[in-house]
């Protein structure tokens, strides 16, 4: 099955939870198991959640955009900000170093995303903003792992 | 979806309850909740129960990490019990199980907070 969606919405932390729901029900035809809903849902939300406390350091004015592309049961999913953007990649994409200690940020962010996804990448530039995508097969249906 | 948080203390024992999702919005008003009661009693140790928790990213592990810190520098201790599966991995790929308990349910609770106490 072939699908695409675009969402667009203000970078607020109550949208977390709606980012999260819009890619389920994206997905929900392919029927995922449980444990890939969950990825899916995870790396949704650590890259919104990205997108508001770094990108735009909580300016709810800031538009995040979420774009996802079906091919069979392939999805990609780009999600990005025109917020400040990232100085160091590899410098943020380390476990644990976070620029948000006082705000009890874990650092854990894109390991996690990187972790949950077939592949996963970062594009940013300084004063223009960040996209990070990432691409996750699903099983086939017929597929008895959970 | 939202939080239900609900509270209660024991023998300066922290018992938090959690029911929905815990993101970064939700970690928000969690942790506000918790600095309250932790400024009203003298709180030592924290038991968070995640038995009714279904979702939870790394905004999770920074509340739970952060307890942690506040508590570790007068030798109190975080624990966590009743984890389902898929809170579970992200609280695993975090590395905090090295560092914080994880009680599988009720019944090795009252030993832990013996342990503890």
């Amino acid at each position: 099955m072939n699908n695409e969606m675009h969402l667009q919405f203000p970078a607020k932390s109550i949208n977390e939870s709606f980012a999260r729901l819009v890619i389920i029900g994206f997905i929900a035809p392919l029927d995922p198991n449980a444990q890939e809903l969950n990825e899916i849902k995870t790396i949704v939300s650590e890259g919104v959640t990205n997108a508001i406390i770094h990108g735009y350091e909580d300016n709810e004015d800031g538009i995040i955009d979420v774009k996802a592309v079906l091919v069979g049961r392939r999805l990609r999913v780009t999600i990005q900000d025109f917020g400040k953007g990232i100085e160091n990649i590899e410098l943020a994409k380390q476990p644990l170093y976070t620029t948000k200690q006082e705000e009890e940020r874990s650092g854990l962010g894109f390991m996690i995303m990187e972790s949950f996804s077939d592949q996963f990448e970062v594009h940013s530039e300084v004063g223009v903003g960040t996209i990070v995508s990432f691409e996750k097969e699903f099983l086939p249906l017929d597929s008895s792992a959970q | 979806m939202s939080i239900t948080v609900s509270l209660y203390v024991e023998n300066h024992v922290l018992y938090v309850n959690l029911n929905g999702e815990l993101d970064h919005h939700t970690s928000d008003q969690l942790r506000s909740r918790l600095n309250t009661v932790m400024g009203e009693s003298q709180i030592k140790h924290i038991v968070f129960n995640l038995k009714h928790l279904d979702f939870m990213d790394s905004s999770g592990i920074g509340i739970i990490l952060g307890r942690y810190n506040q508590l570790k520098s007068m030798n109190g201790t975080v624990m966590v019990i009743g984890m389902k599966p898929l809170v579970s991995k992200v609280f695993e790929l975090s590395g905090l199980s090295k560092i914080i308990k994880v009680i599988e349910d009720d019944s090795q609770l009252e030993s832990a907070i013996r342990g503890i106490a």
